[in-house]
């Protein structure tokens, strides 16, 4: 066990975990976040994904040591219930889930496609969500909500 | 309130002013003695689905009125991302006349909501929006809040009206008493009365509106809790060491193999059940992997190549027969063209995006249990089993999970986490890994099924002859099995024991269509009785269930998609060798009006190019463009669906590239016009991954897809088809499902659509680019 500092939505933590610990389990089960889920543990279906230096990464697989005083975003961070980040408004207005289970992954491989290209194209959309996994298959609706919150950006 | 209740029933008791347990604990002499003292026949009401468990007749079990004019209700049928949640607020505020904001919805918890049985089986909009069970309960507490203000302002009852919460005079809406002022914080203290008057469709402004997911802000911002977010004091984390193969057991542990590891509590052993408890998830990880654990082999399981030959060979099965007018053999042989053709479909399976968790408290003579399950009072009686304690000991509370649409893991892992928590007498969190959740979940069934059809003359189908070959093992618990999964039976269980029987007794019972075994086009005539919706008079349907190496269960549209792609993908090969349109041949056989409809609705709708297929001038290289249609009435009377697949065939890769699903579907009223369009899409989406991509695999007795580059299915970053829906709302008709109506005929509409653009036949699932070019080569041969 070590101790470690973590920034994670604008917030500083310092806890006591073995370094090979992967992030998931330190954000969900030290810091009780909810956004950030184990779906696969493999990093193959983007459940946990979280944002790590304007990067959307897997928390799974990435062990918490290398994260250390980076910024770290998770879905729990972008926007409330009563105020909620343009682009979770824009899955509000599109009513693009069914069990919600995948957000993370999608929402946040989407904010770190949309903060780099401000404009992305379909096929850069389809890069950026090529290995985030929906099993409800509310997939329309998703890609209409990223296009719809892309277009509000530019506008 | 405690944060060991679910969010939503948080927002239900919080805000309540009384417990829900001493509210309950008060009513129940009640319900004892109205239920003695007056015979309504609302066991039969309540009860005409074995699926949705002993329910409840008295008002106060699903109803109350705060003092507030509050509305708090309380169901058995639980939200699992299809937009339950919603409706049945919508349909609260509908019946009561309250404000959506002015309900709180509590969702299966044992000790709280009504026994529903298992949210399944499309059943939950039949079950609560017809005339019983939530709709009926809101209707009868409306009925009683007029007849409590008719006294109160000794007026008839004729003369008033409810709105916003109270009751008002007819044409003087001053004149109005809260329904907080008639009961609020009492108990009606009154029997659902079959006769109360449900609100016309035709006066909805709440119900059949596209009410926007209520529960959506609180999912996408993260607030939302999942049995995988739950934390309770004290909380240890725990994983399980399933077996390595199929039928294994348990030769030995080796405890000292993780002895002074850190954070462990206890290696947990029952049976062959093992399991570790340790203080961090991490922790719990490490130690699972390091333990050492050895096992004997179980039989051996025939090898997935032979596997359909073995299928058709095994005979230790049980025979049936749905039909069988007695003349089919007769019939074919006096027809002018006989097709015939085998389709195979394999194993499936559900695939949740999130592993499953539970979350378990057991104590002496004490449980409780957060649970994705789809069924809490059946899992209320199988943990109880499983546990050693009563029923009345155990408290299982619904907690969302990832989507499931069947039975994932959820069942399975809250026995995990009970057996452990028992072991250590605290609290233990179970998440499976992937590969438990892949290797070991309930499959959907692989399927070999026959068929043969004979034209006469006028090529009108004379004969249908159907036979098929299945196999099963375990299911879902219900209330007495928890060997149906694979914890249950680790622990010493016995999965639910199949009979073999043949021959199989010829038919003598009206035809259950549930399985949707009896094509469309067949009268479905036994001793008289014709249930079909087709035309086809002389018909055999003969079933063959034999025992699975594997697990299997219920897998949205079970059974009914496997069945339905044989059937429509036959019903195009008998049209082709007609040289009939495929929509035209379809009408020409169909009885049924509203089946009639959405084929006619879905083929309007996606401009349909009538003639026969394959379409004529078709290139034999390149891309191949084509259209195809597939229908069913659901479950032989639980909704109708036409889909129209438009699909691009590489044929050099043998790539299929669906481009469009344009379907029709009459699921009888609309609750929510927008959450019936989510279902059809995620539906259609869903078909389309099984019918393409979805196979089990294994090898020497190990499944071997236990991961996403093992079992196939396209992410969120893949072009989809545009998918159209036309909703054809039935406001006078019975309520039906409507969330596994669309998946179960688009596995036909992509093959057809193939055949038309190609010439080629694919009968067996997924249409691999290797089967699409073995099907392309094989062109003209068949």
């Amino acid at each position: 066990m070590s101790q470690m500092t973590l920034l994670v939505n604008g917030r500083s933590h310092t806890v006591d975990v073995d370094p090979a610990t992967p992030l998931l389990f330190v954000l969900s089960d030290d810091l009780a976040l909810k956004g950030p889920k184990f779906g696969c543990g493999l990093g193959q279906c983007g459940a946990c994904t979280v944002i790590v230096r304007g990067q959307a990464i897997r928390s799974c697989i990435t062990p918490v040591e290398s994260v250390q005083r980076a910024e770290i975003t998770t879905l729990d961070g972008l926007g409330t219930i009563e105020s909620p980040h343009p682009l979770q408004q824009a899955f509000i207005d599109e009513q693009a889930a069914q069990c919600g289970f995948c957000l993370s992954g999608v929402i946040l491989s989407a904010k770190a496609l949309v903060d780099r290209t401000p404009a992305p194209t379909d096929d850069e959309i389809d890069r950026a969500l090529s290995g985030v996994l929906c099993r409800c298959f509310a997939h329309t609706r998703m890609r209409k909500a990223i296009r719809r919150y892309a277009a509000s950006r530019r506008a | 309130m405690s944060a060991r209740l679910t969010s939503d029933a948080r927002a239900a008791l919080g805000s309540a002013g009384f417990s829900r347990r001493s509210f309950l604990r008060g009513s129940g002499a009640m319900v004892v003695a109205f239920a003695a003292a007056r015979s309504t026949g609302l066991e039969s009401l309540v009860s005409a689905q074995g699926i949705n468990g002993r329910s409840a007749t008295a008002l106060d079990a699903w109803i109350a009125i705060t003092a507030d004019s509050r509305v708090l209700a309380y169901t058995g049928k639980c939200e699992l991302g299809q937009g339950l949640y919603t409706a049945q607020v919508q349909l609260v505020a509908e019946e009561l006349d309250v404000p959506l904001s002015r309900v709180a919805l509590t969702m299966c918890d044992t000790a709280a909501t009504p026994d529903q049985g298992t949210t399944s089986g499309a059943q939950s909009h039949p079950a609560n929006f017809n005339q019983a069970n939530l709709a009926l309960a809101c209707a009868t507490a409306r009925q009683a809040l007029v007849g409590l203000a008719a006294q109160r302002l000794n007026l008839p009852a004729a003369n008033l009206a409810t709105g916003d919460g109270a009751v008002f005079v007819k044409g003087e809406p001053s004149r109005r008493v809260a329904y907080g002022d008639l009961v609020g914080g009492r108990k009606f203290m009154l029997d659902l009365d079959a006769t109360a008057k449900r609100k016309n469709a035709a006066d909805w402004k709440v119900l059949g509106t596209p009410v926007p997911r209520l529960d959506l802000p609180a999912m996408v911002t993260a607030q939302l809790e999942y049995v995988h977010t739950v934390r309770v004091p004290g909380m240890l984390h725990g994983r399980v060491v399933r077996p390595p193969s199929v039928g294994a057991t348990l030769a030995g542990v080796d405890e000292a193999s993780v002895r002074g590891m850190p954070g462990l509590v206890r290696v947990v052993v029952r049976k062959n059940f093992v399991g570790v408890v340790a203080e961090k998830p991490f922790q719990a990880v490490q130690i699972a992997e390091k333990l050492k654990v050895s096992w004997t082999p179980g039989p051996a399981i025939p090898a997935q190549a032979e596997y359909y030959d073995h299928l058709r060979k095994d005979r230790a099965s049980r025979d049936t027969f749905l039909l069988d007018s007695g003349d089919v053999d007769q019939s074919l042989r006096g027809a002018r063209t006989v097709v015939s053709a085998t389709y195979l479909h394999p194993f499936h399976m559900h695939g949740s995006v999130g592993s499953s968790c539970a979350v378990a408290d057991v104590q002496p003579g004490k449980a409780t249990l957060w649970s994705a399950t789809q069924a809490v009072y059946p899992m209320r009686d199988t943990a109880a089993q499983l546990l050693g304690l009563q029923p009345a000991d155990v408290r299982v509370l619904f907690t969302r999970g990832s989507g499931c649409y069947g039975i994932n893991g959820a069942d399975t892992v809250t026995y995990d986490a009970a057996l452990l928590s028992q072991a250590v007498g605290r609290p233990v969190r179970v998440q499976l890994t992937r590969r438990d959740e892949m290797a070991w979940e309930n499959f959907g069934n692989a399927f070999v099924i026959d068929q043969r059809a004979g034209l006469d003359a006028a090529g009108t189908i004379v004969a249908w002859d159907y036979e098929a070959w299945s196999p099963a093992l375990g299911g879902r618990p219900g209330y007495d099995s928890p060997g149906n999964v694979v914890t249950g039976w680790l622990a010493g269980f016995a999965p639910a024991a199949s009979t073999p029987r043949a021959p199989a007794p010829a038919p003598n019972t009206p035809l259950n269509n549930n399985l949707n075994t009896a094509p469309s086009y067949v009268t479905g005539c036994v001793g008289g009785v014709c249930r079909g919706t087709g035309t086809v008079r002389s018909e055999r349907v003969l079933s063959h269930r034999t025992v699975s190496p594997f697990f299997t269960g219920p897998l949205r549209a079970p059974e009914r998609f496997q069945n339905t792609f044989a059937h429509e993908s036959f019903m195009d090969e008998i049209a082709a060798a007609a040289k009939a349109d495929p929509v035209e041949f379809r009408l020409r056989h169909v009885r049924d009006e509203r089946l009639r409809a959405v084929v006619r609705t879905a083929a309007g709708a996606a401009k349909w190019d009538a003639r026969p297929s394959p379409r004529a001038g078709r290139p034999a290289a390149g891309v191949a463009r084509g259209r195809g249609i597939s229908c069913v009435l659901y479950e032989g009377d639980n909704g109708y669906v036409a889909i129209v697949a438009e699909v691009e065939v590489d044929q050099a890769s043998g790539t299929i590239t669906v481009t469009r699903l344009t379907g029709a579907q009459d699921c009888g009223p609309i609750s929510n016009p927008d959450g019936v369009k989510n279902q059809f899409e995620g539906g259609a989406l869903h078909g389309m991954s099984r019918a393409l991509f979805e196979e089990v695999s294994w090898s020497d007795q190990r499944v071997t897809s236990v991961d996403w580059r093992g079992y196939h299915t396209f992410a969120v970053g893949v072009r989809t088809p545009a998918v159209e829906a036309v909703l054809v709302n039935q406001p006078s008709a019975p309520a039906n499902g409507a969330g596994e109506t669309a998946i179960t005929v688009v596995a036909a509409a992509i093959g057809n659509a193939v055949f038309d653009a190609t010439g080629a036949r694919l009968r067996e699932i997924p249409f691999t680019p290797a089967r699409v070019k073995a099907a392309l080569s094989s062109r003209g041969t068949a």
